[in-house]
């Protein structure tokens, strides 16, 4: 290193990880990316991708300057414009939206990670149509998480790292998240630790795993259950845990109109019944020991109905064995595998605390397994209950917030009932009354208007997929085109690829964009996209926004969105700019800022008129969402409050000076059982998580979920359209359930997973990633192999129920038996991304998208049904099943579109490091 | 042709964990940026149909199917071993390739290289690439412009591939050393050579994955006959447990 080098740190963006970084500069110039030590994500270590991050600063496929469509939509005939004639265009056609009808706008975030303030605009422009890319990525997982625990993986909570003895991943793919997980296998490979890996797939993490159960897809919820069914009938279940932190004790209603509803006192408050005095007693009362074998007024507690329900032979090993593709005996072993290391192998904290009932401990016992999951299991349309049935596992053997299991990350753990519920309704010139996202306990908080059809164009918060937390982006484009629920004006994309691999059905949804009606009008009138680089949607956009790399911008991962917290600490970090951008570009977020004053949106406009917020950078130190709290928490007020306190004109840079990162320690008798421990509970209180405690019992039993279950029997005043009723009772169950959700007319499941070295479409215009990784096949297992007489060289055509592709294949045999799969994006179409035509990724690279539709096939019921879980929406990505037929040698993969015109030139070379 | 050193002080290099390596890549491109940075790595048609650079280090995958048992999925990361019996510096015919005594590192002056790709093909582990552009051999120098930079915070004077590994399967010291941390990892761990047979001796060793696919615990007894007892049973068991 010379002494020329100047070390910035600030925050990576090659993955949705949030790694601290250190950028090497040498006059001006990026000359290395390498992890910064000091960082809580990522603690020194960078992946493939961050240290590559100087390639995508410098890509040739980087848009220069603001474009204007002057062709036909998709010929990519643009000419350059100027900011303000940018702004200018998109103020106008925005602006008769706001004064008249908001929801004609459509705002849609992709890999946004500044959803706190893309919310915030969106809800200041008065619009109910606002969400980012959950519902296609893994909202099963995030809903699930919050519903039943406060909380779910990766942002939420991870693994004790440091004292776990068992580890089991369940469809954990190679990105979610890339590198904490890493850094935790490793820790646990020193220590020895066994890896259980369940997975279809035996790459990456699952390749490390001790042992690798490769499931049949779509069937994790199915043997989670097993393993409980056995785990009930050895009684290896921790029943203190349950009694004293879940809802196990509560009873249930066992008839009647409020049948399935907790049995509540006078005061309308669930109780318990206390062993010391077999009386009914408060569930937070002090001292109270609630009884899980109560039964009063003929009514039984959760726990009983629980037993009744995993004890019957249907969950047995021997009846699932076949469908998960996991011999009975393997499951039996993992089961008591589970349970020895829990039970026998428990471990102990000398550290006093205090629970919500007052009552004192000397200790912190801990069962020391833990779990991850990811997409595998939540991007099916039975992951919501896959996912709760995980966590009921892990409760069950009393591993949640417990040392050695699962921690929760602050500011979770966070009940249901302390979030926010879906604002939607708008009216002309008005701002949205609250935020568009939240989770519903009850059918009167859909997201219908009083005709009873959806407010929100994805159809969010309604009876099709009630608990639709993060929206539905990827109904986003089939609804606007349809006119189903209602015809829009302007789609407002950020960093989303729906041109290409971001889409379900990429054919149908080019088509879509592209599409006229009668009068030769567009069908969805204009669409303004925001991205750095020239991806496959540039071309279907009338307006683009040319946003900046990552390392020429300010952000703020933000406590009130998705911050980088430590299970010891909370934690918010910022980018900020360490080059200055060679092109005339602009952060998308002061973009957002100064189209907001333009509008007149009232949080953007001075009381002088003039803008509020000068930039982004502005925003972050001086916005203030609650009194005291703003976007990041550290060096508030004077520099020295933490949490809470007034606007700091000196905290970027102090953050800065820090490394770009902030932390909030989590006192020592409060990093565990958070949810329970008032010691947590008011330091987050303090912190500015809640307001005021917010203890709560975990919900095994989900009283949301029976609500609306019990609107689909009929009973209560809201009643579902009479065709969702049989999904909702089903999908609705109260207590995690499975049910199968694939479809047997197909015989092979087909899967995708994206590389630890790219993230989605952004990897490819990487010089460095792209050589490791420039093709993708599809990897056959050896009997459907042998099967078809494969051999090297060969394309397979594969069939599903909505399309046709014709793709390279490649035998693999650590694979499930009736499985295929592929790494995902990096098909590219061909003149995108600043590649060559003849490029691998554009000739023999393919998508399964072209074989996923968003919706299933029509019934003949007029319906418009979802290939989606019925309870969240997210998108079945995972359902997928085909057929495999070998046509023998070819040179190209099928469909091949015609190339996309270019909105950059074709990259040539690429900047040499400097020697 | 050039000689070897008959004597190393000390030598130094790698040892690769592959019951940890996930196979990320976050090596290769750590090395690549490093050296880049360094000593110059270039890529041709770095956006075309056939792009083409120089790497110092591959991380490859292969399948393992053992005979009785389930297939498996092993990372493979592949650098310069940094041989005690070198051929790359044997067969080099302008003493451009050379193995320092003072540390084993072996190493390429670029100045006396005159590409002729013999080295490359004397290498068994086909640890040596061509740049492309400069038409002169590259090879790992364990970060050499690393490991003594008294510039560098002592904690980062290690090969970037070392600092950079995320799950912790690369580790860098004196392999001479039976004390140093890599030589107790190599005795513990069973570390071995890679293609022994060739008499290359190679410094760099690798840790064997560790034997998979062996949950064999026995069953959970069940609490009772829950056909003849029931869940009444069942619960008046399990719940007499409690204190």
């Amino acid at each position: 290193m010379t002494d020329q080098t100047q070390i910035a740190r600030t925050t990576c963006y090659m993955c949705a990880c949030r790694c601290g970084i250190q950028v090497h500069l040498k006059s001006g110039q990026v000359t290395y990316i390498e992890g910064n030590r000091d960082h809580p994500v990522n603690k020194g270590v960078l992946c493939a991708k961050g240290a590559s991050g100087i390639m995508q600063v410098k890509a040739p496929s980087r848009l220069r300057v603001p474009l204007r469509r002057v062709g036909p939509r998709g010929s990519g005939a643009f000419e350059e414009i100027t900011w303000e004639e940018a702004l200018s265009t998109a103020a106008a056609w925005m602006k008769p939206l706001r004064e008249t009808a908001p929801e004609k706008l459509a705002f849609f975030t992709g890999r946004d990670q500044s959803q706190s303030f893309t919310g915030w605009w969106a809800q200041a422009f008065g619009t109910p149509n606002y969400a980012a890319h959950g519902g296609f990525c893994s909202v099963n997982m995030a809903a699930a998480g919050i519903y039943t625990m406060g909380g779910a993986f990766w942002e939420f909570g991870q693994p004790d790292w440091d004292r776990t003895k068992l580890f089991v991943m369940f469809g954990v793919a190679e990105d979610h998240d890339s590198n904490p997980i890493k850094i935790g296998l490793g820790k646990l490979k020193a220590r020895g630790v066994r890896v259980v890996g369940v997975n279809p797939i035996r790459t990456g993490y699952n390749a490390v795993a001790d042992d690798w159960f490769g499931i049949t897809p779509g069937t994790d919820g199915l043997l989670i259950l097993s393993l409980i069914h056995c785990l009930f009938e050895a009684g290896k279940i921790d029943l203190d845990y349950l009694a004293r932190w879940t809802n196990a004790p509560l009873l249930i209603q066992e008839d009647g109109p409020e049948k399935g509803l907790f049995v509540r006192n006078a005061e309308s408050q669930p109780f318990v019944i206390d062993r010391r005095t077999g009386m009914p007693a408060p569930w937070d009362g002090k001292g109270v020991q609630p009884d899980l074998g109560a039964v009063h007024s003929g009514n039984r507690t959760v726990f009983q109905h629980m037993a009744e329900r995993y004890l019957s032979p249907e969950h047995a090993p021997e009846a699932v064995a076949a469908r998960c593709g996991i011999p009975a005996a393997r499951i039996r072993s993992l089961a008591a595998e589970l349970a020895d290391v829990a039970f026998n192998q428990a471990i102990e904290i000398a550290c006093e605390w205090t629970d919500f009932r007052g009552d004192h401990h000397k200790t912190m016992p801990g069962r020391p397994v833990s779990f991850h999951a990811m997409r595998g299991i939540s991007a099916h349309a039975n992951g919501f209950q896959t996912a709760r049935a995980l966590h009921l596992l892990q409760i069950l053997l009393g591993t949640v917030e417990t040392p050695g299991g699962y921690r929760f990350k602050p500011p979770y753990p966070k009940p249901v009932e302390a979030h926010p519920t879906p604002h939607f309704v708008t009216a002309p010139g008005k701002p949205l009354s609250g935020p568009h996202l939240g989770y519903i306990r009850s059918p009167e908080q859909l997201a219908l208007k009083e005709d009873g059809t959806p407010a929100r164009i994805d159809k969010a918060f309604t009876w099709e997929n009630p608990f639709s937390a993060h929206g539905l982006m990827h109904m986003l484009i089939p609804n606007a085109h349809a006119g189903d629920p209602y015809r829009i004006d302007t789609l407002f994309l950020y960093m989303a690829n729906m041109a290409w691999n971001s889409s379900m059905n990429t054919a149908k949804v080019m088509e879509m964009l592209t599409d006229r009606d009668a009068s030769g009008d567009y069908i969805i009138p204009r669409i303004i996209y925001s991205d750095a680089y020239a991806s496959e949607m540039v071309a279907y956009a009338d307006l683009i926004l040319p946003d900046t790399t990552y390392l020429e911008r300010h952000d703020c991962i933000s406590l009130l969105d998705r911050p980088i917290s430590e299970p010891d600490a909370a934690g918010d970090s910022i980018r900020w700019p360490v080059i200055e951008p060679d092109r005339d570009v602009r952060g998308f977020q002061s973009v957002l800022l100064d189209l907001g004053h333009r509008l007149g949106l009232a949080p953007m406009v001075a009381p002088d008129g003039s803008p509020k917020f000068k930039d982004y950078a502005d925003y972050i130190q001086n916005h203030i969402r609650r009194p005291g709290v703003g976007p990041l928490i550290g060096y508030r007020g004077d520099g020295t409050a933490e949490g809470r306190g007034d606007a700091n004109p000196n905290q970027i840079e102090a953050y800065k000076q820090n490394g770009g990162f902030y932390q909030a320690h989590v006192p020592e008798n409060a990093r565990f059982f958070k949810p329970w421990n008032m010691d947590y509970q008011n330091w987050a209180v303090k912190t500015s998580f809640y307001e005021s405690p917010q203890p709560y019992l975990f919900n095994l039993w989900s009283e949301p979920m029976r609500r609306f279950q019990m609107a689909a029997e009929g009973l209560g005043p809201i009643q579902p359209p009479d065709h969702l009723r049989p999904q909702l009772i089903k999908a609705m169950d109260p207590l995690p359930c499975w049910y199968p959700c694939t479809d047997d007319a197909f015989p092979i499941h087909a899967l995708t997973q994206r590389p630890m070295d790219m993230y989605h479409s952004w990897g490819t215009q990487n010089a460095w990633l792209r050589q490791i990784r420039g093709q993708n096949v599809l990897y056959v297992p050896t009997k459907i192999w042998e099967a078809n007489g494969f051999k090297d060289g060969d394309y397979a055509r594969l069939t599903s129920v909505s399309g046709e592709i014709t793709v390279p294949v490649a035998h693999m045999a650590a694979l499930n038996e009736n499985t295929v799969w592929t790494w995902n994006a990096i098909g590219k179409r061909k003149g995108a991304w600043a590649l060559d035509e003849g490029a691998h990724e554009a000739k023999e690279g393919f998508l399964l998208n072209h074989l996923i539709s968003e919706l299933l096939p029509e019934k003949g019921d007029g319906q418009r049904w979802a290939n989606s879980d019925p309870v969240t929406g997210q998108a079945a990505w995972f359902d997928l099943k085909v057929r495999i037929e070998n046509v023998g040698p070819r040179t190209e993969a099928l469909p091949a579109f015609p190339p996309i015109p270019r909105a950059v030139p074709q990259g040539t070379t690429r900047a040499k490091g400097v020697k | 042709m050039t000689s070897l050193p008959t004597h190393v002080d000390k030598q130094l290099g790698l040892v690769i964990d592959l019951d940890t390596c996930v196979g990320c890549q976050a090596c290769v491109t750590a090395c690549k940026g490093w050296n880049d940075h360094s000593q110059g790595l270039s890529d041709q048609d770095p956006y075309g149909s056939e792009p083409m650079g120089a790497f110092l280090n591959r991380v490859h995958t292969y399948a393992v199917q053992p005979a009785d048992g389930t297939a498996q999925t092993i990372n493979f990361p592949r650098s310069c071993l940094h041989c005690s019996d070198a051929p790359c510096v044997t067969v080099c015919p302008t003493g451009a390739s050379y193995k320092r005594a003072e540390d084993g590192i072996v190493l390429v002056n670029e100045d006396a290289c005159i590409g002729c790709g013999l080295c490359a093909w004397a290498c068994p582990y086909g640890a040596r690439e061509l740049d492309p552009t400069e038409k002169v051999m590259k090879k790992c120098t364990l970060c050499v412009d690393r490991i003594y930079d008294e510039a560098l915070p002592e904690i980062d004077r290690e090969p970037a591939c070392v600092r950079t590994c995320p799950t912790g399967a690369r580790h860098f010291g004196d392999l001479s050393d039976p004390a140093s941390k890599v030589s107790q990892l190599v005795a513990q761990r069973g570390g071995y050579d890679l293609m022994p047979d060739l008499g290359t001796k190679p410094s760099n060793k690798y840790l064997p994955p560790r034997k998979k696919d062996r949950l064999e615990t026995s069953p959970l007894a069940p609490l009772l006959d829950i056909k003849a007892q029931g869940l009444a049973g069942w619960l008046d068991k399990m719940l007499g447990r409690l204190p």
